[in-house]
């Protein structure tokens, strides 16, 4: 077992179980939106974000993906945690207005849409990828992947045509956080369905 | 298949069946054909092994790589730092006008030419500074940009 | 030829010698850098090649890298046997035929000479060789000695040792400069963990940015269990104004592979790569070379100098990335993977390429490896300052007149650099601020620029050492539109994979674009403040912690400026388009016509057939009218 601090508090977990997990049995909340306890996490969204203290240094880290150590003073209120978690969802809510799920864990942190709000209400994916790790590792398939970079960044399937490769399992949609997948889902089902006989 | 099978299978033949060539295959094909045909992108998948999709998100990742047919004489204009504060947002403008002047706009099917902007050619001595094929012209002015411009429409 | 130890090492020593200075025939050398090609080298090389052969001329023509003078290309040197090295400089065509013309008349040629020296250094053998004995040349009364060049005086070449001084193509010319037997001296005198000792005493850091110990880095993955480890170079030199890297790798590749195998011996490693941006083709053509003489010479694959270590490498290239230069994921694109870059809350030290023990150190780093190995940590560490030990190469551009690669002993003044090395900004200008680090870094203002160029000085200022890069800025740049340019390169440039770098830099982006349109609120400029500390403290990776530096260093320094594009909508220095006016001065405009000739537009209108006029609700602010008008009559309000 580990011992260590969570916002004062001493708290036990298993080693080489993450921050967030350990917080969470200890009934700490930290709010998430990429994280899925069954995949692998990304660390992409950083709304999990926690200031820890080694002893050496203050340092801002992902708390799905940083491993527990020794001794560790984790802070999942500080004033930069609350800055940074701040901005994370004032840009993601500004960003996608369509998605309810945003709206929500916005609002419960008191974030509102801003005057930089978005007009495009269909875009509600939040670029997470726990769609392709979920295609990759539990389906087996690969049938997305990411595809550009930066702000062009989007999950799409090869040559952005109807995927041989999807079987329709849907679990992409169901690991998706901003039930986003939908339209895709429909897009890279449709081939996949004419092979199988059947229609879309 | 598009692309003739006899130029790919030439690259693929000496390129290692392993996923780590990858984005080395592509650079072969994008040399070859000036762009990353899509069955040549679905073979070189099969060629080193991975997933379609893979390929997919390697090849628009990376601005190495381009999807579409690139024009014969691509002018690429440095706009890196040192370029930037030279004038390299005029030059760029210049040279843009100046090809729709010839060309009626930026890249036409008739023409062979086209621009684009790219972050620092490492040419940081000498700027402005724009690159066709693998040729680098340096300290760039009205002028200069000019006969660029010319002697690049008519070949 | 095969070089299996000490005794093979000397013989190739002695042919490069013969090589590099051949008893009784002079030599042409054209400086055939990128910098060099660019300004007609190429042309000239050829024309020297082919007079040598019509004429059976008894001398040679070769090529050569790039000392650094990047403001006096095309470069060539003349090597006569027993006298002092002659340098020409802004060689072109016409300059050449007459060099021609005068050296086959017998006569030293004076034509384009800029300098001459009179003593080879080379740093790793036995020191200078003396070129010229006796009595002292008429021209050399005439013309400066290198020594007292302004641009080289303050500098001190360690990983620049053998820049313009030797055929890059050429293992034995490098092999007679000292090359490979630091090599040789680690792989028979030196115990692993004593290569490992000696590197971390020298105080050598990272070159490439973090100025992370290299020494320290290496002893982790030693120390780290799995097998293969990995040697690799981080050769993805994409910061802009950045080209200290691409210098090393066209002028001397060798001096990188002995370090990277002396590193890889330290470590226990078997295999490397070399990760080199595609944007570089010559870079990339010269080492391959490079690794391929080494693989010829044994240098490289198994058994290396008879010692039984083995070692291979190839090279990786890159895709256009510049998220590449970030270790992982440099590590993923050499995978075949997109350039994502991932947590490091395990070090790449235990778990990097593959999932294996990695090693990765930039060009400038593994350059410097041999010399401390050759001279000991000792003498190393003299050099710089106590916490910033060794030279630093940096690429100085910008305005400023000398502009070029130089290497200078840590701790110089940014004055000095400027002033002294860089010869000041061009006439008109004035220094206003320096750019460093690239878009990880930020702008010092002239109050901080008697600051000494080191790690720590530079960071508490709030930009950083980065790779090198060096941009002078004088007063007819816009801080606003500086800020805005970098936030551009790197929204283009972000990987996309994490939130705040995803979306805070298309913010951020949009935030400055409305100050240089004078759109923005003093209240904005908090609120950017406050979300750039955010994107600092929640980017995933090193790119997107860094992001931020550009911006806040320039607010820190700048803020008048932002508050003149903000309060007055005015933008000092005249560039941010929605903020400026053109017009003509109807006293000093002559009529000539250059002007409305070449608007794009047809903005330019002729009022009495004398004078022009331009009408405002047509003008784009393209500025080309001011740039042809000889009058000087456009004024940008």
């Amino acid at each position: 077992m580990i011992t260590l601090n969570i916002n004062g508090s001493v708290v036990k977990g298993l080693e080489g179980s993450s921050i967030l997990d350990v917080a969470r049995s200890s009934g700490i909340s930290i709010p998430t939106l990429c994280h899925s306890g069954a995949l692998e996490p990304s660390g992409a969204c950083r709304l999990c974000i926690v200031e820890v203290n080694d002893g050496k240094r203050n340092r801002m880290v992902a708390s799905c993906l940083y491993p527990i150590r020794e001794g560790i003073d984790v802070y999942t209120e500080s004033e930069r945690v609350r800055n940074a978690r701040h901005w994370i969802l004032q840009m993601l809510v500004d960003e996608h207005p369509g998605s309810e799920k945003i709206r929500e864990i916005a609002g419960a942190y008191g974030v509102q849409e801003s005057a930089f709000r978005s007009d495009d209400c269909d875009d509600t994916c939040i670029r997470c990828g726990l769609c392709v790790i979920a295609c990759k590792d539990v389906a087996g398939i690969r049938s997305i992947s990411f595809a550009n970079r930066g702000v062009k960044k989007e999950v799409t399937t090869a040559h952005q045509l109807p995927s041989p490769e999807c079987v329709g399992c849907g679990v992409c949609l169901y690991v998706c956080p901003t039930e986003s997948m939908e339209r895709l889902f429909a897009k890279t089902r449709q081939l996949a369905a004419t092979v199988e006989g059947r229609q879309p | 298949m598009n692309t003739s099978f006899g130029e790919l299978e030439a690259i693929l033949e000496h390129v290692p069946p392993h996923p780590e060539h990858l984005i080395r295959a592509l650079h072969e094909v994008q040399a070859k054909f000036n762009y990353i045909p899509a069955d040549a992108l679905d073979a070189v998948c099969d060629h080193v092994g991975v997933a379609r999709s893979q390929g997919w998100a390697v090849a628009t990742f990376y601005k190495a790589f381009s999807l579409r047919p690139r024009k014969e004489h691509e002018i690429s204009v440095c706009v890196g730092t040192a370029c930037h504060i030279r004038g390299a947002a005029e030059v760029y403008e210049t040279i843009v006008r100046g090809t729709r002047a010839h060309a009626g706009e930026e890249s036409t099917p008739e023409s062979d030419l086209s621009v684009e902007k790219v972050y620092c050619l490492g040419c940081c001595s000498m700027g402005p500074v724009a690159k066709v094929g693998n040729e680098i012209h340096a300290n760039l002015d009205q002028k200069k940009v000019d006969t660029l411009i010319q002697t690049h429409s008519k070949r | 030829m095969k070089i299996h130890n000490l005794e093979g090492l000397l013989k190739a020593k002695q042919r490069g010698i013969t090589k590099l200075y051949p008893p009784k025939k002079p030599k042409l050398l054209v400086g055939m850098a990128t910098c060099g090609l660019a300004n007609g080298a190429r042309e000239v090389f050829d024309f020297f090649r082919s007079k040598a052969r019509a004429t059976s001329w008894n001398g040679l023509v070769e090529k050569t890298g790039c000392i650094g003078l990047c403001y006096q290309e095309p470069l060539v040197d003349l090597v006569i046997p027993g006298k002092p090295r002659l340098t020409y400089n802004r060689v072109d065509l016409v300059a050449a035929e007459k060099i021609w013309e005068e050296l086959w008349n017998g006569d030293i040629p004076e034509t384009s000479l800029m300098a001459w020296n009179d003593t080879d250094m080379i740093l790793l053998d036995g020191g200078p060789r003396k070129l010229h004995q006796g009595e002292t040349e008429s021209f050399m009364r005439r013309f400066p000695s290198y020594a007292e060049l302004d641009f080289l005086k303050y500098q001190q070449h360690i990983a620049m040792r053998n820049c313009g001084l030797l055929d890059p193509d050429n293992l034995d010319h490098y092999i007679a400069r000292g090359g490979y037997f630091s090599l040789q001296k680690a792989l028979t005198a030196m115990q692993p963990d004593e290569v490992i000792e000696e590197i971390i005493r020298s105080g050598l850091r990272g070159r490439g940015g973090g100025g992370f110990p290299a020494g320290i880095k290496w002893r982790s993955c030693r120390k780290a269990k799995g097998a293969p480890k990995y040697v690799l170079c981080n050769a993805d030199e994409g910061n802009p104004g950045t080209y200290t890297d691409r210098g090393l790798l066209e002028s001397d590749p060798h001096s990188i592979l002995e370090g990277m195998l002396i590193g890889a011996y330290a470590i226990g490693s078997t295999e490397g790569y070399i990760y080199v941006r595609a944007e570089y083709p010559l870079a990339v053509e010269t080492m391959q070379r490079a690794i391929s003489a080494a693989r010829e010479a044994g240098l490289l694959g198994k058994d290396i100098l008879g010692t039984g270590f083995d070692f291979d490498m190839e090279i990786s290239l890159g895709g256009g990335a510049y998220v590449c230069g970030e270790s992982t994921a440099l590590m993923a694109s050499i995978e075949g993977k997109p350039g994502e870059p991932r947590a490091k809350y395990t070090h790449t030290a235990e778990k990097g390429l593959w999932d294996r023990p990695s090693n990765l150190n930039n060009v400038e780093t593994w350059a410097n490896v041999p010399v401390i190995i050759s001279k000991g940590a000792d003498w190393y560490n003299m050099i710089g300052t106590k916490k910033s030990t060794g030279t630093k190469m940096f690429s100085l551009v910008g305005k400023v007149n000398r502009v070029g690669l130089v290497e200078v002993p840590m701790g110089i003044t940014i004055r000095e650099m400027v002033n002294a090395v860089g010869g000041g900004v061009p006439s008109g200008g004035e220094f206003k601020a320096i750019q460093t680090g690239g878009p990880s870094g930020g702008c010092i203002p002239k109050d901080c620029w008697d600051l000494p160029l080191d790690f720590e000085s530079l960071t508490h200022a709030g930009s950083m050492m980065g790779s090198g890069g060096m941009i002078v800025m004088d007063q007819s740049i816009c801080m606003v539109d500086l800020a805005r340019h970098f936030i551009d390169f790197l929204m283009d440039e972000s990987c996309g994979k994490c939130v705040p770098c995803r979306l805070g830099l298309k913010r951020m982006h949009t935030m400055l674009e409305r100050f240089t349109e004078g759109r923005g609120t003093i209240e904005d400029l908090d609120e950017m403040k406050s979300l750039a500390r955010a994107i600092q403290d929640a980017a995933l990776c090193a790119l997107g912690g860094s992001a931020p530096n550009p911006v806040l260093s320039t607010i820190r320094y700048f803020r008048d400026e932002f508050e003149a594009h903000i309060l007055d909508k005015r933008c000092p220095a005249k560039v941010c388009k929605r903020l400026i006016t053109y017009s003509i001065n109807s006293d000093a405009c002559t009529g000539c016509a250059h002007c409305s000739d070449v608007c794009p537009t047809g903005a330019i209108v002729s009022t009495n057939r004398k004078t022009h006029r331009i009408e405002t609700s047509l003008c784009i602010k393209c500025g080309v009218c001011a740039g042809v008008c000889e009058a000087g009559a456009i004024e940008v309000i």
